[in-house]
């Protein structure tokens, strides 16, 4: 134990095993910077080593314990010291005792259940992170790594569209239409507002994407309102009778999928709100909530192969077996 | 065929996710629009003009009143064509009507001038020409702005200023409801 060093007596830093093949992706951090961080999905092994490396090769260095953790948990501004972790698991790498020199120790969570999407947001946080630590009697030497998790979700089986009627009576009618009411984060919003009733003198008409962020529960709920786009479906005057079409492509925003009380701590959702305002800048709307999801990423295996097997189902002739074999030699040589 | 194959025909045959298609952005069905609607007269037409400034009376009980007339085809205006005079007092109970009685916030009138009331100016004071000019335009625009409110218009201060020969003061504020 010595008072007098500079820093750490040993550095402590952990690799997993798949860095050189697993993708990486863009999370936003607390103060707005971009960072890229290894992704993962619920059930995948995170696995990798721990290297301990002795600053002063000739010290020994005694410990109380090496271990690492992996940790999923949510993080309220307001509440900074209350860590609420809904993953938590450990693996102890070695019992307290001394290292002569520095050493590396594997580790592996299999499976890990990892329930909840990646989210940093205006009031709360939630993050997974790996961290290894070397129990030491004064302070202890530990070191994390944040990994991003996303999650994927199937095609709804049932996704009907939105229409309704809405309006100010005997001043503004209008049915507005959306073609689903659940969109993936790639998708595109195809729509119209047709104008049933118009005694106002409208001058454009908009449609934005709000976000809202709620947070806490019972008395002290925070809501945090952000308005993701702004997208101007109509210039002019519009008549009885006249549809006004939509068409919003939804890769171009930076959202999340929507999140519905996690952990009971937190929800993120998504409405389209649809604007209309008037010559003396009075504004009409009208906000509808929309259910955002993430679709995963498909792996595809050679084109030739899939569309002579397609074939070959319904015609089933001398032709489409020697295609089929033509293909299947062309992918393996 | 191996499993795998056989696994990826059936999708393939069926469409399934794995065809990864890209999304259908085709218009929505509408009606074709009727022509008497595309072409005829808009539902929303309402025209007022404030205009015509007059002073009247002698000495100090001289005022000055403003020709409003309004066009419109909305159904909640009694009439379809109107003229009426106003002074700036009466458009000052109509402000603090709409203030009171509806939810609407208010738009605010040109200024009251008092200062130019005062003995000893160099030119007419509250009659003269420019200032009158600067006033009769900020009541059109107060006017127009406050009438095409549709919670304003449901006022029948707004409806008794706007059309009626003379503003009663000892009226019962009330709500225009249509059948």
């Amino acid at each position: 134990m010595s008072f007098f060093s500079f820093g750490q007596s040993a550095e402590i830093d952990v690799v997993l095993t798949d860095a050189e093949t697993r993708k990486k992706a863009e999370h936003k951090t607390e103060d707005g910077k971009k960072d890229k961080y290894f992704l993962f999905y619920d059930g995948e092994t995170v696995a990798g080593k721990v290297n301990v490396t002795l600053k002063n090769p000739g010290k020994r260095l005694e410990h109380q314990g090496i271990k690492i953790e992996f940790v999923g948990q949510i993080e309220l501004y307001y509440d900074r010291g209350n860590h609420h972790e809904f993953v938590s698991l450990v693996k102890d790498l070695a019992r307290p005792g001394e290292l002569t020199q520095s050493q590396t120790f594997d580790f592996e969570f299999t499976h890990v259940e990892k329930p909840y999407e990646s989210y940093t947001g205006q009031n709360v946080k939630l993050r997974y992170f790996l961290r290894a630590t070397v129990s030491r009697r004064l302070n202890d030497i530990s070191k994390e790594m944040d990994i991003v998790v996303h999650t994927l979700s199937t095609y709804p089986e049932l996704n009907s569209s939105i229409k309704m009627e809405v309006g100010i009576e005997d001043c503004l009618h209008i049915e507005f239409e959306y073609n689903k009411s659940k969109y993936h984060l790639k998708d595109v919003i195809v729509g119209k507002i047709y104008f049933l009733l118009v005694r106002i003198k409208i001058k454009h008409m908009e449609i934005d994407i709000i976000k809202r962020e709620t947070t806490g529960t019972g008395p002290s709920v925070y809501h945090e309102n952000d308005t993701i786009a702004k997208y101007e479906i109509m210039d002019g005057a519009p008549v009885r009778g006249e549809s006004i079409p939509i068409r919003l492509f939804l890769a171009g925003y930076e959202m999340t999928p929507t999140m519905r009380d996690i952990n009971k701590k937190f929800s993120v959702r998504y409405y389209l709100n649809l604007v209309l305002i008037d010559e003396e800048e009075r504004r009409y709307f009208k906000q509808q909530e929309i259910t955002l999801w993430r679709k995963g990423d498909v792996v595809r295996k050679s084109m030739s192969t899939q569309a002579t097997i397609g074939a070959q189902r319904f015609e089933g002739s001398a032709s489409s077996e020697s295609a089929l074999e033509k293909a299947a030699r062309e992918d393996s040589g | 065929m191996d499993p795998n194959d056989r696994a990826i025909a059936a999708n393939l045959a069926s469409g399934g996710e794995m065809a990864d298609t890209i999304a259908d952005t085709r218009r929505l069905f509408s009606k074709p629009q009727n022509l008497n609607d595309a072409y005829g007269p808009p539902s929303n037409f309402l025209e007022i003009d404030v205009s015509n400034p007059e002073t009247v009376g002698v000495g100090r009980t001289r005022f000055t009143t403003y020709e409003i007339r309004l066009k419109t085809n909305l159904p909640i205006f009694k009439l379809k064509e109107s003229r009426v005079r106003r002074r700036y007092s009466d458009f000052e109970w109509l402000r603090g009507e709409l203030e009171r009685d509806s939810k609407v916030v208010v738009p605010p009138l040109p200024g009251k001038a008092l200062f130019r009331q005062l003995p000893f100016r160099g030119d007419d004071g509250i009659f003269d020409d420019s200032f009158i000019e600067e006033r009769r335009a900020g009541l059109e625009q107060f006017l127009n702005k406050v009438a095409g409110h549709p919670l304003a218009q449901n006022e029948r201060c707004l409806h008794m200023f706007l059309q009626d020969e003379s503003v009663d003061k000892t009226y019962t504020p009330s709500k225009i409801r249509q059948a």
